[in-house]
């Protein structure tokens, strides 16, 4: 059996390196689900993180709620506040 | 930034190390090597009382400074580069240095540079998103849209995680404990560790905390393995092969 290619690419976007173990052989099928990768477009915005550079000035949640607008989804959130 | 499922993620990347830029302006000429001295006091654990204007209650936190380095000094202007747990006030390590140096100082500009594993590499500004979007809406091309989104599972980058079956998908999107023979394969953790969850196709499942040690997985036939926290994989997505009771 082989590990999609991706899920190693997911521990190198920040160079974690953890063994992998594989205990039984098993095989996925393309009927369910999306290669993480490989999403529509649509599947992938309501999946997916942005790394934004927010502006000086608006504050981490008006930015929050632009993008939220901008995708046309039901929730977006920051992953924290810049407090100075 | 995380979009409608990914929202549910944003929480792991606020409680996770910070790395900050930050330029202090000290109130007096001072001694290079007298200002070196008590930066290098700053590393380690310290005490942190919140500014007067903060969003959080005032009382004394312990955070703890991974680092500070002095990445250049101009007169009474340092700029430092500090990494820390989040929570940290820099405004307040700037005061907090001023004190200690005798004059006072305070905080000029500061500019967040690492938020967990997010860096400022990949970076994108709204305009970038605005443009990504025009493109695909008015001109049917995503390929940059697809460069600005980052499928959510990156934002388990550092957690061990386990790859499971499609039979046994569907049971935690509905609310189930990972059982033992669900697994396929796993990176080594320990009890309490939080663990991310993903089908073999690399879709994160859930996110949930080990149960016991993964060295038990070996001559595991049943029992509990992960108990999610945050379940990311909706319902009825993969086949329903497990029983309804009562």
């Amino acid at each position: 059996m082989e590990i999609y290619d991706f899920i190693y690419k997911i521990d190198s976007f920040c160079n974690y390196s953890n063994n992998w173990n594989i205990i039984q052989d098993s095989y996925t099928n393309e009927k369910y689900g999306y290669f993480a990768d490989k999403r529509p477009i649509e599947v992938l915005i309501k999946n997916s993180i942005i790394n934004a550079d927010k502006p000086p000035g608006p504050t981490s949640h008006e930015v929050a709620y632009w993008i939220k607008q901008m995708f046309k989804v039901s929730k977006a959130g920051h992953g924290g506040t810049l407090e100075p | 930034m995380g979009l409608e499922n990914a929202t549910k993620l944003m929480s792991y990347i606020s409680s996770s190390g910070k790395e900050y830029v930050c330029l202090m302006q000290v109130h007096c000429d001072f001694n290079i090597d007298e200002l070196k001295q008590i930066i290098s006091k700053f590393i380690g654990i310290i005490y942190q009382k919140p500014p007067v204007r903060s969003s959080v209650k005032r009382r004394t936190r312990k955070k703890k400074i991974y680092d500070i380095e002095i990445l250049d000094t101009d007169k009474r202007f340092i700029l430092l580069r500090i990494s820390s747990d989040p929570g940290t006030y820099m405004r307040k390590l700037c005061h907090d240095i001023g004190v200690i140096l005798g004059c006072g100082a305070h905080m000029r500009e500061l500019r967040r540079i690492r938020s967990g594993i997010f860096t400022e590499k990949n970076l994108v500004t709204l305009q970038e998103i605005s443009e990504a979007l025009y493109m695909w809406k008015n001109c049917k091309d995503e390929s940059d849209l697809r460069k600005i989104l980052l499928p959510m599972e990156y934002a388990t980058c550092g957690m061990p995680k386990i790859l499971i079956d499609d039979n046994a998908v569907d049971a935690i999107s509905y609310g189930a404990m990972l059982t033992a023979p669900g697994i396929v394969a796993y990176q080594r953790f320990r009890v309490k560790d939080t663990v991310a969850i993903l089908t073999l196709k690399g879709e994160l499942v859930a996110i949930g905390e080990a149960d016991v040690d993964s060295q038990k997985l070996v001559d595991m036939k049943k029992g509990i393995v992960v108990k999610p926290k945050r379940v990311l994989m909706p319902r009825d997505i993969y086949p329903r092969s497990w029983k309804k009771h009562g």
